[in-house]
């Protein structure tokens, strides 16, 4: 919401300065977007003095001065206007400055030679300033400042905007009214009733206004009639008739006042609509009677289908649900959001039915939702304008059109129900200091909530509250002690950091599970990444965002895989061909429940070099399937205990299952990818860490004592004390055949090798020339120790041998070369 | 030979040996006395293994480690020597000195993590553990429980990514707040950092999914006062220990009072210090507490709810918001 300081001060006369009132105001009310000097291009103008003027040697129009500008030396400037003293301060543009809004803005002021003389500048006029019409000379400054002054220092030109991000709760402020009152409260001034405030603004005294005529239906006054069928959407309806109006444009004030908060003016009666909504946060609604069938108001349920030209030129189609105000036949506005074309006020309207409603804001939301359309009126109803405020507000816009349009008030209509007060709050003094932290009392706090309008009596160790009927969100204590905390001051409150008592609540697991793995993947040399979780994917098979923003990207990923394999696809276009990334993240799945199955993974995408090219390597080798597997073996761990073991997979993609105790926790695969030629093959890790414990309901509450339930334990090492006697080892390199898997071959050696077998490892692996057709030859190193005593070569030739014809046995292979 | 006389043999070569290694003057010399001395062929070393067949097969074993020993003493001998000759000769022409070590691939976290490993650094000091919760939320957890009406404009705050009828991808981090008072009894002291989803077109500034932490401290008797000294110690501690903090008003449907935390500092922007907005906060609003199934006149507590991203944007200067979502390594390895 945009405030003019000039208005505000209208309201609540003070002296404060726009960038102090913005302080206080940010402080105490709301956050400051912006302030805005509305005549900061008058920075430029400077006050110079003239020394001397005379004659102009070759024209019997110009003068030639000596200007005192503050720089030190004397100007020369020429000068055309006829009230040019020696001695009085005016105006000046220096050489260089560029004019601001006026009948020069623009112009570049520059030493210029005129009918030959030099003229180093400009002595300005009002109007050269755009401070008005007066053109019949330069602008004498009767003040008491140094030359060289800015003219805004020195003279208070020009309104300051300021620009307020007004709270969700507060649309009270959406007014300078609202916000007059705060300002009111916080610097202890008196706020002037709006009619008081609009008579000065006028600049006379106010129109006298003839008797209200009220009724819970219909009501009818000067020959118009207003009848209330729709209640739910319009709990109170008031109207002015006003006769004899001469619409023109509205008086500079006006315009300017409107300019102030960005409006525009349109004409006198419409800116008076406009300036009662910015002043005092009332949305009203001129209608040329004239154009009134029967000179009938009707405020009614929309008919299905029914059609109205808005002021704004577009068609619109209205259905039930809506509220309409209609005259004898048809609908002539779409209450709270917007008028219609058809009763419009133009340049030949002299009589006015001037609307002070109050619509319901619920039904205004859904009507200019469903309408499409955004308006000042409907902004401020669907957050909720006061009721009980309508007739102050009618009377002060009547008085105002009156005395900007001319014409005569000739009835007022009230009919509907003048809403119940907000209910009081008991507000208990103890409670409210224990809250704050800081002892307030009872009388600091009745004064500040009277400054704002509440009424407050003492009852015991409690005040019993009355908020005012603009300030409907007040419902609880809580609602009072931030009023009562904001108005003191946040700043006030004290804030030593007391001792606490150190939280109950764990450690969640998968918090640790992730720092781990975070840790550990860091370790690795790979990087983390936080993409969205947003994929192109399947209905059948992906959780599908009702109202995606994207329809290229309108599922959820079931896995990270999903994203990183788009992330990799990312830097393959900028050719980097050296991806390393990781993401611990949710992950989510179809389920028959309203709310998804949401899932903790780790995913993990490796391509391109496994070390950086070094001169003593200038090509190492590329990340393969083995990489990828030794890094799943690395992390699972991290997130599950117990028994791990790899399952080939199903061939393809699918490379393994790393299963822990026989379930399937991890998957390694090859990542399908768009790749490039020269870009190296992709593999993918996918680690499922848990499922989110996302009850769909609010559980019954569930509050055992205190737990004293631990962290996700983690699994601690285990010593195993060092060896102490040496080893013996030898290798076997075995002729495996086609279809013989590795750790087959393994599982028959251990158990042939007995209790004494401390490691089994294959280092190294061949096939090609000299081995049979499809066969290939793997080499094993077998490691036996005994802890007690030095093993003899024949125990170990015994184990060797025992071993080559288990397995010629069993599986019918033999060591290579025998 | 006899085992004797081959073991006075080996005592007597490994003297004249290492006298000989010693003396070795140059690279060249060197060479020569190795291949004299363990050369495969002709090495006076390798000669005495030729004496092994002919002793008896009981006295082999300890001959052959008698050897083995000499040749392990020679051949170290050899090799320091090698290396003094090499020092000496300047490190000799194998190593250029100005030429690059050997690197391994660094990896990072993201920035955004670094952010949120940071903060919960500062609030752990302080007694807090972080608290997690899922991502597809309900409307009660991400708005009801939270204090917002139905209907309510308020919720234009939110425009909101709906899953279905009554489910949304949570807007915020606060249902976490609940589903931690509903699972545990205070005191409650926890952080819960996570992504949450607002129907935001990407761009510069804004992103549809986006990291959030939030902080709750709920116990007997917590004040505002208490809610500003943690979070005034946090700031000190994450900006450093001048910085300046101040509270203004603020709203959120969930707390009561509500309130904004700015801090000065310089976002080295060229702009100097200045009051920059960081958080949202307040008192957990007695109807969240009750929601939650605890009693609000016995409890009371503070909450707040920051974005770690835009701290990331302002601490690293990264222009632009989606380089945090590209996933381009060239910005990652930055943060190595």
């Amino acid at each position: 919401m945009l405030y003019s300081h000039d208005w505000l001060r209208t309201l609540v006369p003070h002296d404060r300065s726009a960038s102090e009132l913005a302080a206080l105001i940010g402080r105490h009310v709301a956050t400051i977007d912006d302030i805005r000097a509305l005549r900061a291009d008058l920075a430029p103008i400077v006050i110079a003095r003239v020394i001397e003027a005379g004659r102009h040697p070759n024209s019997d129009h110009l003068w030639v001065t000596k200007v005192d500008d503050g720089s030190g030396a004397l100007l020369d400037v020429v000068c055309g206007a006829p009230n040019v003293v020696a001695g009085t301060l005016y105006p000046f543009a220096r050489v260089g400055t560029v004019m601001p809004t006026g009948n020069k803005g623009g112009i570049l002021i520059e030493r210029r030679k005129i009918r030959g003389e030099w003229s180093n500048g400009m002595l300005c006029s009002a109007k050269e300033l755009g401070l008005g019409e007066d053109h019949d000379g330069i602008m004498p400054l009767e003040l008491d400042v140094p030359t060289g002054t800015p003219l805004l220092a020195a003279l208070p030109i020009g309104d300051t905007c300021l620009e307020v991000d007004v709270l969700p709760n507060r649309p009270d402020l959406f007014s300078h009214l609202g916000m007059a009152r705060e300002v009111a409260a916080l610097t202890r001034t008196r706020m002037r009733p709006l009619a008081e405030a609009v008579a000065s603004e006028v600049g006379g005294a106010n129109a006298a206004l003839p008797t209200v005529v009220r009724d819970r239906d219909a009501a009818s006054a000067a020959g118009v009639q207003v009848r209330l069928e729709d209640r739910a959407g319009c709990p109170r309806y008031m109207a002015a008739i006003i006769r004899g109006v001469t619409v023109g444009p509205s008086p500079e004030w006006l315009v300017q006042r409107l300019a102030a908060v960005g409006a525009r003016s349109i004409s006198n009666v419409v800116d008076v609509t406009n300036y009662m909504l910015q002043g005092a946060g009332q949305p009203m609604h001129a209608f040329d009677l004239a154009r009134l069938a029967q000179a009938t108001l009707v405020i009614r349920s929309a008919k299905d289908g029914e059609r109205l030209l808005t002021l704004d030129g577009g068609e619109r189609t209205l259905g039930a649900g809506m509220t309409v105000i209609a005259d004898a036949e048809r609908a002539v506005a779409i209450a709270g959001v917007i008028g219609g074309r058809n009763s419009e006020v133009t340049e030949g309207t002299t009589d006015v039915v001037l609307e002070v409603a109050a619509f319901d804001a619920r039904t205004t939301r859904r009507t200019r939702r469903a309408l499409g359309i955004q308006t000042d009126a409907a902004h401020r109803f669907e957050r909720g304008v006061d009721a009980a405020g309508t007739a102050a507000a009618l009377a002060a816009a009547a008085q105002l059109l009156v005395a900007v349009a001319g014409g005569r008030v000739e009835g007022i209509v009230d009919v509907g129900e003048v809403p119940a007060p907000p209910a009081s709050v008991p507000l208990g003094m103890p409670r409210l200091s224990r809250l704050l932290g800081d002892a307030v009392s009872a009388e600091e706090v009745a004064e500040l909530l009277r400054g704002i309008g509440f009424s407050a009596t003492r009852d015991g160790d409690r005040l019993v509250v009355e908020p005012p009927t603009w300030r409907r969100d007040i419902l609880r204590d809580a609602d009072l002690v931030e009023e009562v905390a904001r108005l003191r001051g946040y700043d006030r409150l004290p804030d030593t950091l007391n001792a606490s008592r150190p939280g109950a609540v764990p450690e969640h697991p998968y918090a640790a599970v992730t720092r781990r793995l975070q840790t550990a993947l860091v370790a690795a040399g790979l990087q983390e990444v936080r993409p969205m979780p947003f994929v192109r994917g399947d209905d059948a098979t992906h959780v599908r965002v009702a109202n995606p923003l994207a329809e290229d990207e309108p599922h959820l990923r079931q896995f990270v895989a999903e994203s990183l394999a788009r992330r990799a696809e990312y830097n393959l276009t900028r050719m980097e061909g050296n991806v390393r990334l990781f993401e611990v993240g949710s992950v989510f799945r179809k389920s028959n429940d309203r709310l998804p199955v949401e899932s903790m993974h780790a995913g993990v995408l490796l391509m391109g070099l496994r070390r950086p090219p070094h001169f003593t390597e200038p090509e190492p080798p590329a990340f393969d399937a083995w990489d990828a597997r030794a890094l799943a073996e690395r992390i699972v761990p991290l997130a599950h205990a117990g028994t791990m073991q790899a399952v080939p997979g199903e061939g393809g993609a699918d490379l393994w299952r790393i299963q822990v105790n026989g379930a399937e926790v991890a998957r390694v695969f090859r990542v399908e990818i768009d790749r490039p030629v020269w870009a190296h093959e992709a593999f993918g890790i996918e680690l499922w860490v848990g499922v989110m414990e996302s009850a769909d309901v609010a559980p019954p509450a569930t509050h055992a004592a205190t737990s004293t339930e631990s962290i996700a334990q983690v699994a601690y090492p285990k010593y195993r004390p060092l060896p102490t006697q040496p080893a013996a080892e030898f290798d076997l390199a075995l002729l495996l055949p086609p279809g013989m898997a590795a750790q087959r071959v393994e599982e028959v050696i251990r158990g042939a090798a007995g209790a004494l077998l401390e490691s089994i490892r294959v280092f190294d692996e061949y096939r090609g020339t000299g081995l049979p057709d499809g066969h290939r030859s793997v080499a094993w190193r077998l490691t036996f120790r005994d802890s007690t005593r030095t093993l003899r070569d024949k125990e170990v030739e015994g184990r060797r041998a025992k071993i080559v014809q288990t397995l010629e046995k069993e599986l019918g292979i033999r060591p290579r070369g025998s | 030979m006899t085992l004797a006389e081959l073991l006075s043999a080996c005592d007597e070569l490994r003297a004249t040996a290492l006298q000989e290694v010693a003396g070795a003057g140059s690279i060249d010399a060197w060479t020569d006395l190795r291949t004299a001395l363990v050369g495969r062929k002709g090495g006076r070393v390798t000669h005495l293994m030729a004496a092994l067949p002919g002793l008896p097969a009981e006295e082999r074993r300890s001959a052959g480690a008698a050897i083995n020993a000499l040749k392990q003493a020679v051949e170290a001998a050899l090799d320091a020597r090698e290396a003094e000759l090499r020092a000496a000769a300047g490190g000799g022409p194998a190593l250029d000195l100005t030429m690059p070590g050997r690197t391994a691939w660094r990896g990072s976290r993201h920035p955004v993590t670094l952010v949120i490993d940071e903060i919960t650094e500062i609030f752990r000091e302080l007694g807090f553990t972080v608290a997690l919760g899922p991502e597809a939320e309900t409307e009660w957890y991400n708005f009801g429980a939270l204090n917002f009406p139905a209907d309510h404009p308020a919720m234009d705050m939110h425009d909101t990514l709906y899953l279905g009828p009554g489910t949304v991808l949570r807007t915020h981090t606060s249902p976490v707040q609940v589903r931690t008072m509903q699972r545990w009894n205070p005191p409650i002291r926890v952080l819960a950092p996570g992504n949450v989803y607002r129907r935001d077109f990407f761009d510069a500034t804004h992103a549809p999914a986006f990291a959030q932490i939030e902080g709750l401290a709920i116990d007997e008797g917590i004040s505002f006062a208490d809610l500003k000294a943690t979070l005034t110690h946090f700031a000190k501690r994450f900006y450093g220990a001048t910085t300046r903090t101040r509270f203004g008003p603020s709203f959120f449907p969930f707390t009561e009072p509500s309130a904004q935390m700015d801090v000065e500092i310089d976002l080295g922007d060229g702009r100097g210090l200045r009051w920059v907005e960081i958080m949202g906060t307040g008192l957990v609003h007695p109807a969240v507490i009750e929601a939650a199934g605890l009693d609000s006149q016995r409890y009371s507590g503070w909450a707040f709810g920051m974005g770690p991203a835009r701290i990331a944007m302002s601490r690293y200067g990264i222009p632009d918001i989606r380089l945090l979502y590209d996933s381009d390594v060239r910005f990652l390895e930055q943060f190595a």
